[in-house]
């Protein structure tokens, strides 16, 4: 069997023949299975979606109850079969519930890992080496220059400006799903325990973080604050928000942006951040050499991000790579979670 | 060089100057002498390294990691310094290799990269470099490839740094700058002083810079609020702004310096002015003034504002001209010979120890035609007045220099100057009392052939664009090249021409990308520009001076965009202009 013959594109992405699924389809699909609960990845409509029951939580969060005709939740872990096809979900490390997704047909295995990383994160499951034939890589940051370094000592910096500014307010743009919980799981880990405020876009993905037990600390929203009394607070805010009239309610923001991007100053200038903190939920270049190494596979595919530079690394390294021409993943920021949860706020 | 690094860090984002002036102030405070003396003279510019540039960064990085991947990175991030301060490889990139740190020397210091550069020679300095960058974290590489470079650009004036340590002892930025030109790194006794631990440094420089007094630029609803009896006007000559300040020390011995507008020493570039700022013997009635003790001393000190221009045959030369005699690396006598300097005399800060800025223009201006007229000199002379009544006067003189009594030299004129009669010369860009107000930029429709991305700021924007115009060419209608253009565009039209780049790309040569230009299909830029002049360098055979997008033609077909002879014509009437008018 020719790996090929296991997963192939089509015009709704990733499909596997044999098992008669899609991977994160772009457009509605009989039979979805979703690695994780990102707007790019988990879009409504599909028939059936198999995903871990966080990821399937999160996507009745975002698109209410009747997102897909039928849902079957499966765990880390947990072996099902689709025809002759066998199918294993294991930990991504991006966010909670995200999964690599194992595809095993006829001794050959596929993984497709949708998004990624494999550095320490409190709020999911730690990324899990999976050896196989073939890799799907994304590459985000496929780029020798993404190193996101140690975020504590990015979330450091965040500390050191609200000490000297103590009359400006801190607004750190994050995503709403994964990137906020962590932003908040980091400080607390940095000893802040003060209160910290959230746009009310992330309030209902923020409660259902810590309904599964993950400890945040104390959580307010921002709406109906004075502004007086957000000077010297940190608040959190979709990266959309920060830039907008919406702002206006902060006494002298300090513009923040917790992002893998945010490596690169021309791309935190161009957003006008005075503040970037490099903190990413997907692998940096190093995660990302040391993670095909890892799997041991023959073959990479790579999908979304700076294929280039990554499909080149592969062939250094005698590896078989090819660029996989996916659309729809990730916007210009690449963690493209733009689809936000309802309860955003208004600009008046 | 950590502390540093990270402040140099935060303020390359922080857009607000009061923010940016507390950041500095924190760092001074928090830092210990000599590192923040030396972060001083790093932020006003007093540091140079002369034997370190770009192309030694590259070779650096080069023999370090792939090509391949080093020339997509480059392309993505836009700047060299931050490339390869982001790709630099370092035995601690994995995780929880701190025991490695054991071994490893420390970062260096700021004061250690400062004083060991001071005396390393060219040929130890690769292997240098490499050593600390090895030791540094990314934040530090990238500072010390921007510091040993030359390339901090991160939005920070000399006067605000300066600002930032008078603010250490609640000092007034003034009384920091009296004193600098006698100052050096670290600076010791001036931190000493602001933190009350010693006298105040005395200024021992015989010929101090003065700061800069500027002008804000005049929108046509100014004229509205202004009356024209309260103004001088004066052309704006397009050289070089400059101070020409001489004073004697306290041997007696006299010193003459030209510093640029930011006060930088430029004395050295120009050997061939300094025998016009002596006044021995220049003025008889001066040097009798015995009256007075060290009458001689006194009349060597003044300060001129003015500009540098090449004269030639006494008419002033354009821009283009001066600026052959710039960025040489060394002044010979040929150059001096080719591109005899002159100065241009605008204002009169200082004369004979008497400090005029306090003064109303109009008195300054009188001391001034006496100053020029007792100096006698053929290198300088006094910038004349342009007379004018009304504003309409005033207008028209701007748009016909050459008929207003510039004559010749009207190519030479950027504009009209406006300073009230009754203003001080006050230090920065104070408002309502100077005021600028440039000609009328020429303007063609172009259209856009091949797009680059920008560099930092811009470093993901296809933001660099080379513009043509038509032409009969062997095979019909083409279009030739004849500039590019950088900016004049909003950051929303920016986003547009990027879009539109990155959909009509026909073909892609390294960063390069050919835009669609066909006479149906493409974009028209209205490009603004200064000047116009003849150019074998380029295939047009024109080039254009400071050319800019004025405004974006999304509406208009590329086959109605303008044609080279268009150009031709702006160049051939200008130059009848100035003929016709040196007549
Ligand atoms: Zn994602």
């Amino acid at each position: 069997m020719r790996p090929h013959d296991i997963l192939m594109l089509d015009a709704a992405g990733l499909f596997c023949k044999p098992g008669g699924f899609h991977i994160d389809p772009v457009r509605p699909v009989n039979r979805a299975i979703v690695t994780h609960g990102h707007s790019d990845h988990a879009r409504p409509g599909h028939g059936a979606v198999l995903a871990t029951p966080e990821t399937l939580d999160i996507m009745r969060l975002r698109y209410g109850n009747d997102f897909a005709g039928s849902v079957q939740a499966i765990s880390y872990g947990q072996e099902i079969k689709l025809g002759d096809v066998s199918i294993v979900l294991h930990p991504a490390g991006h966010v909670l519930g995200s999964a690599q997704i194992a595809v095993t047909h006829g001794g050959v295995r596929i993984v497709a890992s949708g998004d990624y990383k494999d550095v320490c994160d409190p709020t999911c499951a730690p990324f899990e080496v999976v050896p196989c034939d073939v890799f799907i890589t994304e590459a985000t940051f496929g780029l020798p220059v993404f190193l996101h370094g140690d975020p504590a000592s990015e979330v450091g910096k965040l500390l050191a400006s609200v000490a000297l500014f103590p009359e400006r307010a801190h607004l750190v743009g994050a995503y709403s799903l994964g990137k906020t919980q962590r932003v908040i799981a980091l400080l607390r880990e940095a000893g802040y325990d003060a209160p910290i405020y959230l746009h009310g876009a992330m309030d209902k993905v923020t409660r259902y973080y810590q309904s599964r037990g993950i400890a945040l600390g104390d959580l307010r929203p921002v709406r109906g604050m004075k502004k007086a009394d957000l000077a010297g607070a940190v608040t959190l805010a979709p990266p959309s928000a920060t830039t907008d009239l919406w702002t206006r309610r902060f006494p002298d923001p300090v513009r923040a942006f917790a992002s893998g991007w945010m490596r690169v100053r021309a791309r935190a200038r161009q957003r006008g951040i005075e503040l970037p903190l490099v903190i990413s939920d997907h692998a940096d270049w190093t995660g990302l050499t040391r993670i095909i190494a890892a799997t041991g596979a023959g073959e990479i595919w790579v999908t979304h991000g700076q294929e280039d530079a990554l499909v080149r690394w592969c062939m250094t390294k005698g590896l078989v790579a090819r660029p996989l021409a996916l659309v729809g993943y990730g916007d210009e920021d690449g963690e493209g979670d733009t689809v936000g949860f309802s309860g955003g706020e208004s600009n008046s | 060089m950590n502390r540093f690094a990270e402040l140099l860090d935060r303020l390359a984002y922080e857009p607000g100057r009061n923010n940016k002036l507390r950041l500095i102030t924190a760092y001074f405070r928090d830092t210990p002498d000599p590192d923040r003396g030396y972060a001083l003279a790093a932020l006003t510019g007093a540091l140079s390294f002369k034997h370190a540039k770009a192309g030694l960064v590259r070779d650096l990085i080069a023999a370090r990691v792939d090509p391949v991947l080093f020339a997509l990175s480059y392309d993505y991030v836009g700047d060299l310094s931050e490339t390869a301060a982001l790709m630099w490889p370092t035995s601690s990139l994995a995780e929880g290799a701190m025991d490695d740190h054991h071994d490893s020397s420390p970062p260096p210091t700021l004061t250690n990269v400062v004083t060991t550069l001071r005396t390393l020679g060219k040929a130890e300095l690769p292997a240098q470099l490499a050593r600390w960058l090895d030791e540094l974290d990314e934040t530090g590489r990238w500072a010390l490839l921007k510091l040993v470079t030359g390339a901090m650009r991160i939005g920070i004036s000399a006067r605000l740094a300066k600002t930032a340590a008078a603010a250490l002892g609640g000092k007034d930025v003034h009384d920091v700058e009296l004193i600098w030109p006698g100052l050096a790194p670290p600076y010791l006794d001036l931190f000493a002083w602001l933190e009350g631990r010693g006298e105040r440094p005395v200024n021992r420089i015989p010929a101090p810079f003065r700061p800069v007094m500027l002008a804000h630029a005049i929108d046509d609803a100014d004229f509205a609020r202004l009356d024209a009896a309260d103004f001088i006007a004066e052309w704006k000559w397009d050289g070089i702004r400059v101070q020409a300040v001489s004073g004697c020390d306290e041997h007696g011995n006299i010193a003459t310096r030209l510093y640029s507008r930011t006060g930088e020493d430029i004395t050295h570039s120009f050997p061939d002015l300094l025998p016009s700022l002596r006044r021995e013997g220049s003025s008889e009635g001066r040097l009798n003034d015995s009256r007075k003790p060290f009458g001689a001393f006194r009349q060597q000190t003044f300060a001129i504002d003015g500009e540098l221009l090449v004269v030639r045959d006494g008419r002033v030369q354009s821009f283009n001209v001066l600026q052959q005699r710039l960025n040489r690396k060394a002044v010979t006598s040929r150059l001096m010979k080719e591109f005899p300097i002159h100065l241009r005399a605008y204002d009169l800060l200082e004369d004979g120890d008497n400090d005029l800025r306090e003064l109303p223009f109009e008195d300054r201006r009188r001391r001034l035609v006496d100053f020029i007229a007792a100096l006698d000199d053929p290198r300088i002379d006094l910038s004349p007045r342009v007379a004018f009544a009304t504003w309409g006067e005033l207008a028209a003189a701007r748009a016909d220099p050459a008929a207003a009594g510039a004559g010749a030299d009207a190519d030479a004129i950027e504009g009209i100057m406006l300073k009230r009669c009754d203003a001080s010369y006050l230090p920065g860009r104070p408002k309502g009392l100077w005021w600028k107000w440039k000609r009328d930029p020429r303007i063609i429709d172009a259209v856009l052939m091949y797009a680059q991305r920008g560099h930092g700021r811009r470093s993901s924007y296809y933001s660099d664009y080379t513009f043509g115009v038509w032409t009969a060419g062997e095979e019909g209608e083409q279009l030739v090249p004849v500039g590019k253009a950088y900016f004049g565009f909003t950051d929303e039209e920016l986003v547009r021409i990027d879009r539109f780049v990155r959909r009509n790309t026909t073909e892609s040569f390294g960063p390069v990308r050919h835009v669609l230009h066909e006479p149906d299909r493409g974009l028209v830029l209205e490009i603004a520009f200064e000047g116009l002049q003849r150019s074998a360098r380029h295939k047009s055979g024109v080039a254009m001076r400071f050319p800019r997008i004025n405004r974006l033609r999304w509406d208009k077909p590329p086959r109605e965009a303008d044609r080279l002879e268009t150009l031709e014509r702006m160049l051939t009437s200008e130059a009848a202009k100035s003929t016709g008018a040196g007549a």
